[in-house]
């Protein structure tokens, strides 16, 4: 209980702590998977592990957008930012995250003009600042970015603006949790839904997972208690013999979602027939694209990108650790050749991949 | 990557189609609102914010309990520098 004590209500954690402790069978194990990634900071961040029975395992899923990108679509945006007459610009998060021929950081400091925005609208200002350049912003993230993306499209239209467009890489994350429960190296028991995801996509999409695979959902906050409230409510329908979506982050998240921000994704983007995930491999109907209608600022469309399919770096074994089969330690370059400083893989570089997540507070609570 | 921002509306930005003047722990950036309903929000609100965008609604309640979690995650500094970074008011056409 050494962490619980710094958050609000650390009576009220306790409680919880305690229920979770009655409640589960002792004959029986469970495997909970967490999707998103800011799920799995917090838990690291708040030892969430190590207050939970032995026999409730926590498996790291796939919602950290910069991990699940594939190397092959790193070194296609790279491509875009080796042209003089453009200005290639992204999220802090990508600025680390290695290419065949390094990171985009370090593309910057051989002369490639990239730059870290904040915001999507922030790359619409350089293209209106900077007339006779081309500025490609690099846009990653699954539902809680994509309908920024989309207005910021919209807003270029708008403008009439000729000297912007996106290389789109936004995901969703429904067709991932469809290939986990469908890939036969993984027994998962039910779900800690992503909050802010959730937040614009609502919780129907959801309810495939309750209805045909028979695995609870329970959408879930960030804060310690609100994750622990979750994994409890999906120990009590396992126990019941219940699958069903519920909602314990009610407070941000609307049953049927942020309704404006779908409409402009559906008018902005259609599905991939597929999209290569980061130790997933291609999953179909599971990315995003731009609407031929918006043609003029697809990147895709507007530069030549290779789209040479890359292999993970050797000895790296980030797509197990990816699907959960291996634990970050068990990476043969887990803390060796792969760390925060030096990331081979991009589980090590977002604070929400399992990788970086592992090193920086489990790796610390044993020297502690 | 899914930082969300809880921050309070001052006012409507003149002339800019969608943005607000937002307070973000004494920081004053334009935040876009097109992603909540027409007429959602008004002065004084509280929103949350992912990158430079309103994703709902909140209570001031809800804007506390966010920032105590931004807090507690070790985030609310990375949070305020994400806000100061928006430079999105457009130039006046």
């Amino acid at each position: 209980m050494k962490y619980v004590d710094e958050f609000r209500d650390p009576e009220v954690i306790r409680g919880v702590v305690r229920e979770i402790a009655r409640t589960v069978d002792p004959q029986r194990r469970y495997r909970i998977m967490e999707v998103c990634g800011g799920h799995t900071h917090s838990i690291y961040r708040h030892g969430l592990r190590d207050v939970l029975p032995e026999n409730v395992e926590l498996i790291h899923g796939p919602g950290c957008p910069v991990c699940v990108l594939p190397t092959g679509r790193v070194d296609d945006g790279l491509t875009i930012a080796g042209r003089d007459d453009t200005i290639l610009t992204c999220f802090g998060d990508m600025m680390r995250v290695p290419g065949t021929k390094g990171t985009p950081l370090e593309l910057k400091a051989r002369g490639a003009d990239i730059r870290m925005v904040y915001s999507p609208l922030d790359a619409l200002r350089l293209a209106q600042e900077n007339p006779g350049k081309h500025v490609c912003f690099f846009s990653i993230g699954f539902e809680t970015t994509a309908p920024s993306t989309a207005l910021t499209i919209l807003r270029a239209h708008a403008l009439g603006l000729r000297n912007f467009s996106v290389f789109c890489n936004h995901v969703t994350i429904v067709p991932a949790m469809r290939a986990i429960l469908d890939s036969p190296d993984m027994r998962i028991d039910g779900f800690v839904g992503p909050g802010h995801v959730s937040s614009i996509t609502g919780c129907r999409p959801y309810e495939f997972i309750a209805r045909d695979y028979l695995k609870p959902v329970v959408v879930s906050g960030f804060e310690p208690l609100d994750i622990l409230e979750g994994i409890l409510m999906i120990l009590r329908q396992l126990n019941a013999g219940e699958s069903k979506v519920e909602n314990q982050y009610k407070r941000i998240v609307p049953w049927e979602g942020n309704v404006p921000a779908l409409k402009a994704m559906a008018q902005v983007f259609e599905l991939r027939p597929y999209f290569e995930w980061r130790g997933l491999g291609f999953i179909s109907q599971s990315a995003l694209s731009i609407r031929a209608a918006f043609a003029a600022y697809d990147a895709e469309r507007v530069f030549d990108t290779p789209g040479v399919r890359v292999t993970d770096p050797r000895g790296a074994q980030c797509g197990e650790v990816l699907k959960g089969v291996l634990k970050p330690a068990q990476c043969k370059l887990f803390g060796t050749e792969c760390n925060p400083e030096h990331p081979i893989g991009a589980l090590m570089v977002s604070s929400e991949g399992a990788c970086a997540a592992h090193y920086r507070y489990a790796m610390h609570a044993v020297e502690a | 990557m899914c930082l969300a921002i809880p921050g309070q509306i001052v006012d409507m930005a003149t002339g800019q189609p969608l943005l607000a003047r937002v307070n973000v722990g004494s920081v004053l950036r334009n935040v876009n609102i097109g992603l909540l309903d027409a007429g959602e929000v008004a002065p004084g609100d509280w929103i949350l914010i992912h990158v430079g965008f309103a994703l709902s609604k909140i209570d001031e309640q809800q804007a506390h309990d966010q920032l105590h979690m931004l807090r507690a995650m070790g985030e609310d500094e990375l949070a305020i520098e994400e806000v100061r970074g928006y430079s999105f008011a457009e130039p006046s056409e």
